[in-house]
């Protein structure tokens, strides 16, 4: 299978981190090669948060990207810092809600999900990264579902074990909404 | 013939190098006689400073270890934090303790380490030849301080054991003075009781020693004891600083 | 397939953690400093669980010589920081070179200098590699580049002080600290094998008292410790040396880079090769000692033109590379500061320059 490298970029806050380490986990239950890097230091608070995330079956090189084949933004900013490290043919994944912008790049695939409206609707807001991570899962190919239900069971903490149908449901969403 | 009086079983044969007339060999003395009486010299494990006293680790029997300048509560608390059985304690001067060691003693007593320092003061750094300590008296000749301590550009001296009274860790906290018969015994009695804190671990311990430096004071050994008397305890008045009500005697 | 049971996603920073624990590390004295503080939050959680100590020190000088005293009580004992806290224990390492205990410090390097900036850097190289405390004295120092090698380095590292009584210094930087790659867990080592007659435990009464110092005022004996100590060097460096060479033999370039930077460099290797450039890869895991016989062996190809060495820094361990080389092939310099990471692109541009001068192909 072919690598999967992917930005996931918004707000600290938004679970840009906790989305990117979604991806590398349901990689590694795959029994494939993964990295996660994030962003750290003072832009964590408030300002941008974004991370590198590498999903491969050989070993992985550099865990930092300079090109990627699909970028997540949950806010205008990352959009905009980001677009262009989308090599041509890939996917831009954005939360049409926050980003009413549209990309600058038309070499690309465009997937723009009113994720933090869908999310609201399901009176979680935190849904809003899984709605794309299914997207994502659907354009990429490049995870399973039933790798990714587990990888949730193994990221959230026990006490969040409950609501892993609706996020399974959030992720579905997003699958669908990506189209064929 | 009855033996009336012999060499501690805390320390080794080995001569020492102080000038006459300093007082380091009485509070060694002092030191060694406890850990002995008290049973603690096997299972103690002492720290040398810098200073004159850097090299004592060749006189106390017990297993030692030598520490940068300033840092022995901090190689202590190592020691300790390993061997939480063992009697740990470090042997300091004013140059090494109040001034480069500051936010070492510091901290140990505010975590209550359970460690004993015996922290010897003669106001001056004695094996740098003479130069103004943090302790060095206003007024005080020294060779950093050659017109006398000035406090306006030169500060105050620091009263370490009031300082270190404050701190909740630090447990026992008092000032002797080794210049007379009655002064050393006294000596013995609180570094005793210091060890003794430290044995039923109840915290930080601590006793400062007002001590001799006829050398670098430039004042003979006499002179020197008497100066200690007066215009020392002047700024360092004897006494306990906190514990004087905890029962430790055995 | 399914991931292997015993891998686990975990960050560099807790990989180091929990790799001291599995080697018997039962001590660890730390302050705060970015981008290395998981290792701390980690230790104080777990050091719990397995009755250890985990100390919050009041300085990263005081940090450095609780281990100094620990390491003399005979444990296995750590610290950890970053690059301006592993200045302030340099006192500690001279200290502890000369009084030869054995412990672990771990350096999650950031840029510089002065409190420079929190993101990675290999600038401390000539820190660890050529001393920063006072006086003629060496660390072992590793450089790991992926969070697998972390474990496993911070493992060996523990063995390696042991054997010799020395220092071991693990040089990581932000980015392999803070990222997260799947580790396979080794089997706990038996932290008790080696024995420490020369610790201060108390003499039990039936022993002369040991002593652990580092002065020695009398100038003779000063010099055999000191000889004592080189000769101890000199082992080290016969026996510990460590790399990782690939595709040296028929390189037209061969590049040498450490810990992240060699990652990122591996990349740029396929992508030459895919324009018909082939680069070898000379990748020190101990940067002291340095693996010069290797980086001459290779300058030694009659088909290199030359070396090139990529680092996070203005240009230190090409010092090292260039007096391994002694010449025989030009040695190039590739580096970035400030926390910027080289592209791939700016890597392979230098190595198009070197093997197709004439910019043809």
């Amino acid at each position: 299978m072919r690598p999967l490298e992917v930005v996931v970029s918004g707000f600290g806050g938004q679970g840009v981190l906790s989305a990117g380490r979604l991806v590398a986990a349901a990689g590694l239950l795959e029994g494939r090669e993964v990295s996660w890097l994030p962003s750290y230091g003072p832009e964590m608070r408030g300002g941008t948060a974004n991370c590198h995330v590498i999903v491969s079956d050989e070993p992985i090189g550099s865990p930092v990207l300079n090109e990627c084949d699909a970028l997540i933004a949950l806010n205008a900013p990352s959009l905009e810092k980001f677009e262009s490290m989308v090599r041509p043919g890939g996917t831009i994944l954005i939360d049409r809600t926050l980003v009413p912008e549209a990309p600058a790049r038309s070499d690309v695939r465009l997937i723009a999900i009113e994720a933090s409206a869908k999310a609201s609707e399901m009176g979680n807001m935190t849904y809003a990264g899984v709605i794309l991570l299914g997207a994502l899962a659907q354009a990429t190919g490049g995870f399973r579902r039933d790798s990714f239900e587990k990888a949730l069971a193994e990221i959230l903490p026990a006490s969040k074990h409950a609501l892993i149908p609706e996020e399974m449901e959030a992720f579905d969403l997003g699958r669908t909404l990506a189209g064929p | 013939m009855a033996l009336v009086y012999q060499r501690t079983c805390g320390l080794l044969d080995v001569p020492f190098h102080y000038c006459p007339g300093c007082t380091h060999g009485i509070v060694h003395k002092l030191v060694a006689e406890v850990l002995c009486e008290l049973g603690l010299l096997d299972g103690a494990i002492g720290v040398s400073s810098v200073g004159c006293t850097y090299n004592n680790y060749e006189y106390f029997a017990c297993d030692m270890q030598q520490a940068a300048h300033g840092r022995a509560p901090a190689v202590a608390t190592g020691i300790k934090r390993v061997l939480p059985d063992a009697t740990v304690f470090t042997y300091q001067g004013d140059g090494d303790l109040a001034a480069i060691g500051t936010a070492e003693i510091v901290h140990a007593a505010a975590r209550g380490e359970r460690i004993t320092t015996v922290f010897v003061n003669n106001a001056i750094y004695g094996m740098t030849s003479g130069q103004m300590a943090p302790t060095t008296l206003v007024g005080q000749v020294t060779t950093t301080s050659p017109y006398g301590r000035d406090a306006a550009t030169q500060g105050f001296p620091i009263n370490v054991s009031e300082m270190l009274a404050t701190l909740r860790g630090a447990v026992y906290v008092e000032r002797v003075s080794v210049t007379s018969v009655k002064g050393i015994r006294a000596a013995k009695k609180a570094i005793r009781k210091a060890f003794l804190v430290q044995r039923k671990g109840l915290g930080f311990s601590f006793v400062e020693v007002l001590s001799t430096c006829p050398t670098n004071w430039g004042l003979s050994p006499v002179e020197s004891l008497k100066w200690v008397d007066t215009a020392m305890q002047e700024q360092y008045p004897l006494g306990v600083f906190k514990g004087a009500d905890l029962e430790v005697e055995p | 397939m399914d991931r292997l049971p015993d891998r686990v996603l975990m960050k560099g920073n807790e990989a180091i953690a929990e790799a001291a624990i599995r080697a018997g590390c039962r001590h660890y004295f730390g302050y705060p400093i970015t981008p290395q503080t998981e290792i701390a939050h980690y230790m104080a959680k777990r050091m719990k669980s397995v009755g250890g100590v985990f100390l919050q020190a009041e300085s990263e000088v005081a940090a450095i010589n609780m281990v100094y005293g620990a390491a003399g009580a005979g444990a296995r004992v750590m610290t950890t920081s970053s690059s301006p806290g592993i200045s302030l224990k340099q006192e500690g390492f001279s200290y502890i070179a000369g009084a030869e205990l054995p412990c672990v410090v771990v350096n999650v390097a950031r840029c510089g200098p002065g409190l420079g900036g929190i993101l990675p850097a290999q600038g401390d190289y000539f820190q660890a590699t050529k001393g920063g405390g006072h006086g003629d004295y060496r660390n072992a120092v590793l450089a790991p580049a992926s969070v697998q090698e972390l474990y496993q380095l911070t493992v060996e590292a523990f063995d390696l002080a042991d054997r010799y009584r020395v220092l071991v210094l693990i040089l990581a930087d932000g980015t392999l600290g803070q990222m997260m790659e799947p580790v396979s867990h080794l089997e706990p080592k038996d932290a008790t094998a080696a024995g420490k007659p020369w610790a201060t435990v108390g003499t039990g009464g039936k022993r002369f008292h040991n002593t652990i110092t580092s002065i020695y005022i009398d100038p003779e004996r000063l010099e055999a410790h000191n000889l004592h100590l080189q000769a101890k060097y000199a082992k080290i460096a016969r026996n510990e040396v460590r790399c990782e060479s690939v595709g040296v033999e028929g390189a037209e370039v061969v590049v040498t880079a450490f810990g992240t930077t060699a990652r990122i460099v591996r990349n740029v290797i396929r992508q030459a090769a895919e324009e018909g450039i082939k680069v070898g890869l000379i990748r020190p895991i101990t940067l002291w000692p340095f693996p010069s016989e290797a980086v001459a062996a290779a300058a030694a190809h009659p088909s290199v033109k030359a070396l090139l060495s990529v680092e996070l820094n203005a240009g230190q361990m090409v010092e090292d590379v260039r007096l391994a080389v002694n010449g025989a092939k030009p040695v190039q310099f590739h580096g970035r500061m400030g926390g910027m990471l080289p592209t791939q692109r700016e890597i392979l541009e230098r190595i198009r320059a070197i093997a197709r001068p004439e910019g043809g192909t």
